[in-house]
């Protein structure tokens, strides 16, 4: 039985490796420098306390795109929409931060993060909800808002926020910011906020809501079988639109602590963010587990703010670093192989035995 | 501007805009009818696009004014080649097919952009080609009163030609025994199996349809509208594609009405500054239009059933 527990960290650890070793050999066909490459990125990542405070502080919104892909999951959904609420989000709360400044700075920083965090739950609650009725395809709706919000948000960021000509909105207040003297002297003038620790605990929240309520294994059981719920008298339309609405709760999340803690304004974006799709990256690498997902996050972020290192030091492009993430998730997606690999050596070893 | 100009100009910016979501929408239905969900057009087009200007940049001394046409051929035949990395993975490999799709979106910018700051001195975005595909006037339709001002002068070619792609594809898809086996494994891969049709074969055939589809797709893009390739060369045209596949019911003529639609949402923002009453409508409605629309339609074609029935469902053979 320790096999089965630990069979899905050991293909992880594979996907890592083999994201890795693919990274490695584009780099060496292209006649750069893996090893040197590799080091770089490392010491970029978590060489010091500075890079440390980065890494961390990229970390907190994967954590949380990464924690909302996989409530929808665990209801047997595909929210692919975390790009989408997580810009509402950002929209939100930069928006409440700007137009409320005269509140005192604790009941800016919850208000803001309240209107981001509902933006984000209200507009993936609208692909639960058509699901639900109507049983309309999440991934396409998900998908079809994703554009929706990009092409809003950027309207509105130029017609209410931002300066005649302008393409982003002026600062919020440093009140209302997420940044602390504390943290950024603890760590050497970095960027690192109280945006992890708002991750940690929605981590620890999301975790005991799943595991330990009625709503929670609610959830879980419609993911594993709908019809049975319904048989049981679980109120299974109820249960996907509470599951959609969190999943976006959390996007939109982290949209308000990237809004808050890392930009402190919001800009126009030429293109859907990445970090939906990097956060269901990180769900997906973390097997859905709250734990995985921590240390899931820290490495595509130490990957992102180390992969700068990478051009500082070489004439590597950045890019490489996208290629390894994507690699990763690949022989994620292709579980199925490694299951197959090491049950065969498993099997091997129990024959020896 | 007279009214003859403004509908040459709205038609034909239709068109133009319409055209590289035709080729993908089709390329997305070949792919679902064999039961492969492709939401990595996105990832496609984005190949496509990039080899396509690659491939016009080195070539052009040596092809001259054939290089773009030449082009769209490179993007389609680069787009099978990465399309490949998504039928193995969930053909052969039985990975989700949306984790799957995902990676290519992923991987495409990623890749692309790798490799123009290596073959580019690394700029993050390629010089503009010197040919490109323009306008086109057909030699004798125009002479047709009204119609051929509107319809054939000074239009895109490459869109004409999609549209004949598209009524091609529902021909080979409804009418012969290729595309009726194709379907077959989409809807019912047992059934299909049992009847001694190879389902791994239709369905790699489908998926690799829609890389050949989705890159020529992508190239239009590139070869005719942005004229370079950048990261933001192929900006949610493939998603769109994917909705007027949907919106299409999954029908390549429907996927083409759908796309010439789209296409037409999107020429609106350019064009509407002529048109009367359209003035004062700020673009940002045009832009979402094509986005509601799919929601919508989505939402009224409750309880049909248009999706390929085995859609998205991995065919595991059973072992014993």
């Amino acid at each position: 039985m320790v096999k089965q527990k630990y069979s899905g960290l050991l293909i992880s650890l594979c996907a890592v490796l083999a994201g890795l070793i693919v990274g490695g050999i584009v780099m060496l066909v292209f006649g750069y420098a893996p090893l040197q490459n590799y080091g770089n990125l490392f010491n970029g990542a978590f060489g010091d306390i500075y890079s440390i405070g980065e890494t961390l502080r990229g970390a907190a919104p994967l954590m949380l795109t990464g924690l909302g892909f996989s409530i929808a999951s665990r209801a047997g959904f595909f929210n692919i929409g975390g790009s989408g609420q997580y810009l509402v989000g950002w929209f939100g709360s930069i928006a409440f931060a700007l137009k409320f400044s005269f509140l005192p700075g604790w009941l800016l920083i919850i208000g803001s993060l309240v209107v981001g965090a509902l933006l984000g739950g209200i507009w993936s609650w609208i692909a639960g909800f058509l699901r639900a009725y109507f049983g309309t395809s999440e991934v396409i709706t998900t998908i079809m808002l994703n554009y929706i919000s990009l092409y809003f948000v950027n309207f509105a960021v130029k017609q209410w926020f931002a300066a005649k000509g302008a393409d982003a909105s002026s600062n919020i207040a440093a009140k209302a910011s997420l940044r602390t003297p504390l943290l950024e002297k603890s760590t050497d003038n970095s960027t690192f906020n109280w945006g992890f620790f708002i991750a940690l605990i929605l981590i620890i929240l999301m975790w005991v809501y799943m595991t330990k309520t009625k709503s929670g294994f609610e959830i879980n059981s419609v993911g594993l079988n709908p019809q049975a719920c319904k048989y049981a008298g679980i109120n299974t339309k109820k249960t996907i639109m509470i599951a959609m609405l969190l999943s976006g709760v959390l996007a939109g999340l982290a949209g308000c602590v990237d809004g808050l803690g890392n930009y402190q304004n919001i800009s126009v974006s030429n293109s859907l963010p990445n970090i939906g799709f990097d956060g269901m990256a990180v769900a997906l690498l973390a097997n859905e587990h709250p734990i995985g997902i921590i240390f899931a996050s820290i490495l595509f972020s130490g990957l992102q703010i180390g992969g700068l290192s990478i051009s500082v030091y070489s004439t590597t492009p950045t890019e490489i670093v996208d290629i390894v993430i994507a690699s990763i998730i690949f022989f994620v997606g292709i579980r199925y192989l490694f299951e197959r690999l090491l049950g065969s050596m498993f099997a091997k070893k129990g024959v020896n035995n | 501007m007279g009214t003859t100009m403004i509908l040459m100009t709205v038609f034909s910016t239709t068109l133009i805009y319409a055209a590289p979501l035709i080729f993908t929408a089709i390329g997305g239905a070949f792919s679902e009818h064999s039961g492969i969900i492709n939401v990595g057009l996105e990832g496609i087009m984005i190949v496509g696009a990039f080899s396509a200007t690659v491939f016009n940049l080195a070539f052009v001394s040596v092809f001259g004014s054939a290089t773009p046409w030449l082009s769209l051929l490179v993007g389609g035949v680069v787009g099978i080649v990465f399309t490949l990395l998504h039928a193995v993975a969930t053909i052969t490999l039985r990975a989700n097919h949306i984790i799957s799709g995902t990676v290519l979106n992923l991987l495409a910018p990623a890749l692309c952009v790798f490799l123009t700051r290596i073959f580019y001195h690394g700029n993050g975005q390629t010089p503009i080609i010197d040919q490109s595909i323009g306008n086109f006037t057909f030699p004798w339709l125009t002479k047709i009163p009204l119609l051929g001002a509107i319809l054939f002068t000074k239009t895109s070619l490459v869109a004409y030609l999609a549209v004949i792609v598209g009524g091609a594809s529902w021909y080979l898809l409804y009418k012969t025994n290729i595309g009726l086996r194709l379907r077959s494994v989409g809807e019912n891969p047992a059934a299909a199996d049992t009847l001694g049709i190879n389902v791994n074969w239709y369905r790699y055939l489908g998926v690799l349809i829609s890389g050949l589809l989705g890159g020529i797709g992508g190239a239009v893009m590139s070869q005719s509208i942005t004229l370079n390739f950048s990261v933001s060369t192929i900006s949610g045209q493939g998603f769109m594609s994917l909705a007027a596949m949907i919106f299409g019911k999954w029908h390549p003529m429907g996927a083409t009405g759908a796309a010439i639609f789209f296409g037409l949402a999107q020429s609106l923002p350019i064009v509407s500054g002529y048109i009367p009453g359209l003035k004062n409508i700020n673009d940002v409605w045009f832009q979402i239009a094509p986005y509601v629309i799919t929601i919508v339609v989505l939402v009224i074609f409750l309880g049909k059933a248009v999706a390929p029935a085995a859609d998205g469902v991995n065919y595991i053979k059973s072992e014993k």
